[in-house]
């Protein structure tokens, strides 16, 4: 073989694998990204049954219902709409009634929506921070959420501190998956 | 006056990093030596007195300083010693001190045992090592000084994250700044390369060591991090594909190509261009990971947005020197002389393969990670790239480096026989198929394409142990004749064999794991038993108990095979009365490479409590593949060809080794 065509033959392999990852990606990013909603944009967006999603808002106080086999029904609200949750499993240690709280699943033909994870990762104002995002935009986020006292040279630290678990998963450090 | 003095050591390391990363420079230009020597002794008192700055803190938190901001929120006095030790790590603006220390470390070694560096590429090398250190000493002392005070000293700390409190994540975080730190040698040798516009067979024998090293603490500290997420985050998970976990493995897959290729450039002094490339996206992705991390951008963006100072400042740093050394590249690369022909089918070419496929992973990896960010910055859209995604790109680009591992080695450099090869992989071919068809016919249930994965395994490490037969001799030689052959095997030929031997065992361990484990989850009463796998667990009763800075629910669980008992178990639940947090410690139960695994959850009015119980087949081979790649790179870092490339007296011999 000559210089060029070793040249070409490298060229067209380095092309043809990269095609081939290309290829890869774009197909994954079709089928496997999970999108984030509330749930009031659950109902504008009409969201189908069986369509994988994450819900975020707040678990609704006295909402909370334990079954048998660690089966568990809430609501998630976030001011304008609720959504009912069904879920079985261990919830995670920060989960509180009235507290932000990430699930992950799809909605069933009845609308419940069915959980396979349950994540509550919190910050220092106890709030997940796609939910903070979401209440704050659509006008309901209440300073008294983030009510703990922090000096100012001290409100960065426990932010801080989750961020510093260099390879655990953010979410995943008070996380639930089935 | 510790903290006082800890803070001018640091100024006093920043001033000598710039006369490192200027004077130098200079004395090349002009053929001074002295100047060019100026930086050998600055990068050695830069050392001194980042360490001494690093060692100022350490003693903070041990003797409880709580007028220092640092300790007062991240130590608690009635914390063990070990924890105050680690503890000085398990933060923003110690982990960065560390980052530095570590830093200065390897430039330090460089000037110690450099000796028979060409003098202007040892200065450049330094002098590149400089800015980096340069600008991350401004960043600490601009943005994250450790040793600012509090006006009013407070008796008590708002102790250590509880989750932190953990040997594996004591030892975790040095491990990877290790590796990605070390990772700027290499990088520093690529910029000073293409400052000087040459390089020769001496600048590879110099950088594959320095990358070895770095690879080896890299490889250990994903390992560690891994086990550590599995056994104390409470659900059985090793990987997550979460972007902190991502920003490490990125280096490691590009570190991984770079440590092939330097072996393409020393032994046949090709890929040159390519290798110089390498070694930059290499420390590029080390400090892409260093900004993930610390930016504080994925927490959230807006976090990043409405506090920018550190996030703008680690991003300018990163723009700078990726930006930098890239357009470097651009201008010189093409001035560098290419040189060693291969044919597609030869050793260098089976590298290549490596080379392209790797980067492919780390770059579908690279997607992944930073789509979101991209995506949420610019639409607003919130999006998570979970798991599948990973599986579907990086598992398939996988399985064809995996088959053609075994094939690298049998190759001959140059020119090789694929055919040949192929024949001499003939018995781990079949002790792979063997496997497939046993699995096939033993297991009921689980992916079809598990047995399938496990031969592709088999055949890793079977085509890494024919390379070994094949290089002794053995079954051709009498047994005594391929002994004395395998003495006299380079070591680093017996590091390749570890290596690839190492990522077949992880490979398998993986596919049991993620195939065949078992989960239990329910409710349990004392004297209540639960069935996983074979095994009968027994809750015996629950407990309180009180440790040192926490009190624990500890649940004990009598676990039994048949009649034969095993032992006992004791998972916990600590609340840590400081923050009022609560960590689940998990128990295990190794037996062989499997291991049981209970985590405790809530407990219910009746008394009675949540668990979660696993049994991993062969879990443990998913960190036992590592430790066996970083045993191969080991015992290739002590190969005698490497410590003769290494340092000498400067008095034995003027200017560099002839290349082979």
């Amino acid at each position: 073989m000559t210089r060029r065509q070793r040249r070409l033959t490298m060229i067209g392999g380095s092309l043809a694998v990269l095609a081939i990852a290309a290829a890869l990606v774009l197909s994954a990013m079709r089928d496997s990204i999970v999108f984030f909603s509330t749930p009031a944009a659950v109902v504008e967006k009409h969201i189908p049954a069986g369509r994988r999603f994450r819900l975020g808002g707040l678990v609704e106080p006295g909402s909370l219902v334990r079954g048998d086999h660690l089966a568990v029904t809430f609501k998630v609200g976030d001011g304008n709409a609720t959504l009912p949750v069904a879920y079985q499993g261990i919830l995670p240690d920060l989960f509180r009634e009235g507290q932000g709280v990430v699930a992950e699943g799809a909605l069933d033909a009845s609308g419940v929506f069915r959980a396979d994870t349950v994540l509550a990762k919190h910050d220092e104002t106890y709030m997940p921070k796609e939910v903070a995002d979401a209440l704050k935009k659509q006008g309901h986020w209440k300073d008294d959420y983030g009510a703990k006292p922090a000096p100012r040279a001290t409100s960065g630290a426990t932010s801080q501190a989750a961020q510093n678990v260099p390879q655990a998963a953010p979410d995943a450090a008070q996380g639930v998956r089935q | 006056m510790i903290a006082e003095a800890g803070h001018y050591a640091l100024v006093l390391a920043l001033g000598l990093a710039l006369i490192q990363s200027t004077v130098p420079i200079l004395g090349a230009r002009w053929h001074d030596p002295a100047l060019m020597n100026v930086a050998r002794s600055t990068a050695l008192a830069q050392l001194l007195f980042v360490a001494g700055s690093f060692a100022a803190l350490v003693t903070l938190h041990v003797t409880s300083d709580f007028s220092v901001v640092n300790v007062f929120e991240n130590s608690h006095s009635m914390k063990p010693l070990i924890y105050k030790i680690t503890g000085v790590w398990g933060n923003h603006e110690g982990s960065m001190l560390l980052w530095v220390t570590i830093l200065a470390l390897f430039g330090g070694l460089v000037a110690a045992f450099g000796n028979n560096l060409p003098r202007s590429l040892r200065a450049h090398v330094l002098a590149v090592q400089a800015w980096i250190a340069a600008a991350f000493y401004l960043f600490i002392l601009v943005t994250s000084n450790p040793f600012l005070r509090i006006a009013n000293p407070p008796i008590e700390g708002r102790d250590l994250n509880p989750v932190l409190q953990d040997i594996g994540l004591a030892v975790h975080p040095p491990m990877l700044y290790l590796g990605y730190v070390g990772f700027s040698i290499s990088f520093s040798f690529a910029v000073a390369a293409l400052i000087e516009g040459r390089i020769d067979a001496a600048w590879a024998r110099w950088v594959r060591p320095w990358t070895l090293l770095a690879w080896i603490f890299l490889t250990l500290g994903i390992a560690m991090g891994s086990y550590w997420a599995y056994y104390e985050l409470g659900w059985g998970g090793w990987w997550f594909w979460d972007p902190v976990e991502n920003a490490s493995l990125m280096p490691w897959l590009a570190g991984t190509a770079l440590l092939h290729s330097a072996v393409v450039m020393e032994k046949r002094n090709a890929l040159k261009v390519w290798t110089i490339l390498l070694s930059i996206l290499t420390f590029s992705l080390s400090l892409l990971g260093t900004f993930l991390v610390r930016s504080g951008v994925l927490t959230s963006v807006h976090a990043f947005a409405t506090d920018p100072t550190r996030g703008v400042f680690i991003l300018l740093i990163l723009c700078v020197f990726i930006g930098g050394s890239l357009t470097l590249y651009a201008l010189r690369a093409s001035a560098l002389k290419q040189g060693g022909l291969f044919a597609p089918i030869s050793r260098e070419g089976a590298l290549v393969l490596n080379n392209l496929l790797l980067t492919t992973a780390c770059a579908t990896v690279f997607i992944g990670t930073l789509y979101p960010l991209a995506l949420e910055v610019l639409t607003g859209d919130k999006i998570s790239v979970g798991a599948p995604f990973f599986n579907l790109t990086f598992a398939p680009l996988f399985v064809p480096l995996m088959v053609a591992v075994p094939f690298g080695p049998l190759l001959a450099w140059k020119r090789g026989d694929l055919l040949g090869a192929a024949q001499r992989l003939m018995a781990a071919g079949a002790a792979a198929l063997i496997a497939v068809a046993v699995l096939w016919a033993w297991t009921r249930g689980g992916s079809a394409l598990a047995p399938l994965a496990i031969g592709l395994a088999v055949f890793v490490i079977a085509g890494a142990l024919s390379d070994l037969a094949e290089r002794t001799g053995l079954f051709r030689v009498p047994l005594t004749i391929a002994m004395r052959r395998a003495r006299g095997l380079p070591r680093a030929s017996w590091g390749t064999v570890f290596a690839h031997a190492g990522v077949g065992v992880a490979l398998m361990g993986i596919v049991c794991e993620t195939t065949w484990n078992t989960e239990y989850i329910g409710t349990m009463k004392p004297d209540d038993v639960a069935k996983v796998a074979g095994y009968a667990l027994k809750l015996d009763g629950v407990r309180q108990r009180q440790g040192p800075n926490y009190r624990e629910m500890v649940a004990q669980f009598t676990v039994s095979e048949g009649e034969t008992r095993l032992g006992a178990m004791t998972p916990s639940k600590r609340n840590f009365t400081t923050r009022g947090t609560t960590t689940t410690e998990a128990a295990l139960l190794t037996r062989g490479a499997s291991q049981l695994y209970i985590s405790l959850g809530d407990t219910a009015a009746d008394g009675s409590i949540a668990v979660r119980i696993y049994h991993k087949p062969m879990v443990l081979l998913i960190w036992f593949g590592p430790v066996l790649m970083a045993f191969g790179g080991m015992l290739s870092l002590s190969d005698r060809r490497l410590r003769v490339g290494a340092p000498k007296p400067a008095s034995a011999t003027h200017g560099l080794q002839p290349a082979e």
